[in-house]
């Protein structure tokens, strides 16, 4: 056996090792994307809430007139599905040109296991903060999203790049933060699913994208 | 200095047992067809190259229904992890060989 069979040999068995446990085709154009949308919908949620009034002021007086008009909510809620769905749909669209390019399958084994790890965390944070909505504890909303979503990338990181993890971790602090300054969620928000998706999304872009 | 090739594993001389097995020492378990699909195989060649493996009693086989359809498992026995470890080991070291020649 000559050097760069035996090269090769070992190239093939690395390569296969990751492609069987890992679905690496995630898009990190859509991490971008999804955070630009993130920051449109809470530039949006905060001329909702915040309409006047000083960017820094402590204003849960605002959410509690919830009683009284019970609109804002619901605009407030269907912005937020908005950008959800929009994430959404542009993660699956590129990641399915991702998957064809690099020739992996994007309904196989690793995908799946990888939906099956995020949807857990992620189901069960949807659905604790619409029965915190349902039972008018608003302060607590971004922190619970930014946890829970945090905890589904820490879940999800050893079936993709390992890189998720740290990013889940970062929105997993601040959500904790979120928590100890109840009245700034907005802004905790803004950063764990704006910013922070458009610095993550240009790292892996760079790194694995091109 | 001597070359170890008699380390290397005669089982593992085929390139897909090599990629089969490098497939189940990362997972605990790999279906029939996601092998298949991973390794862009036929049906036969890789019904055989397992049958291979199976024999030196390197992989377990866990044969089981998904409905109707037949679904079967593979997961590498401890021999078959210790095997392709020294595999390994021995290619690492004929490198290192060849490079201080």
């Amino acid at each position: 056996m000559k050097e760069n069979e035996i090269q090769d040999e070992l190239t093939s068995i690395r390569s296969m090792m990751e492609r069987s446990s890992k679905f690496i085709s995630l898009s990190g154009l859509s991490g971008v994307l999804a955070g630009v949308y993130a920051l449109i919908g809470a530039g949006v949620g905060y001329s909702i809430i915040y309409g006047s009034g000083g960017f820094f002021s402590y204003r849960e007086y605002v959410m509690a007139d919830v009683q009284r008009s019970p609109t804002n909510l619901y605009t407030l809620i269907l912005v937020a599905l908005t950008v959800l769905v929009a994430s959404l749909i542009t993660g699956i669209y590129l990641t399915l040109r991702k998957a064809r390019q690099k020739g992996q399958n994007p309904w196989g084994r690793t995908s799946k296991q990888l939906l099956f790890n995020l949807a857990v965390p992620l189901v069960t944070g949807g659905a604790l903060s619409l029965i915190l909505i349902s039972r008018g504890y608003f302060g607590i909303i971004a922190s619970s999203t930014l946890i829970f979503y945090g905890l589904a990338l820490v879940n999800a990181s050893n079936i993709t790049y390992k890189d998720v993890q740290y990013l889940g971790i970062i929105e997993i602090v601040l959500g904790l933060l979120a928590a100890l300054l109840p009245g700034y969620g907005l802004l905790f928000w803004a950063v764990g699913f704006g910013v922070l998706h458009i610095v993550y999304g240009s790292i892996m872009y760079l790194k694995y994208d091109r | 200095m001597k070359i170890p090739f008699e380390k290397l594993d005669k089982a593992f001389e085929n390139r897909l047992r090599l990629q089969i097995m490098s497939v189940l020492v990362v997972n605990e378990r790999y279906d029939f067809n996601s092998l298949k699909e991973l390794l862009d195989a036929s049906d036969g060649n890789l019904a055989s190259h397992l049958k291979a493996l199976e024999k030196e009693e390197y992989i377990m086989v866990h044969k089981s229904f998904l409905g109707r359809k037949p679904n079967t498992n593979y997961e590498a026995t401890a021999k078959g992890k210790q095997a392709f470890k020294q595999h390994l080991d021995a290619l690492e070291q004929i490198i290192k060989n060849q490079k201080t020649l």
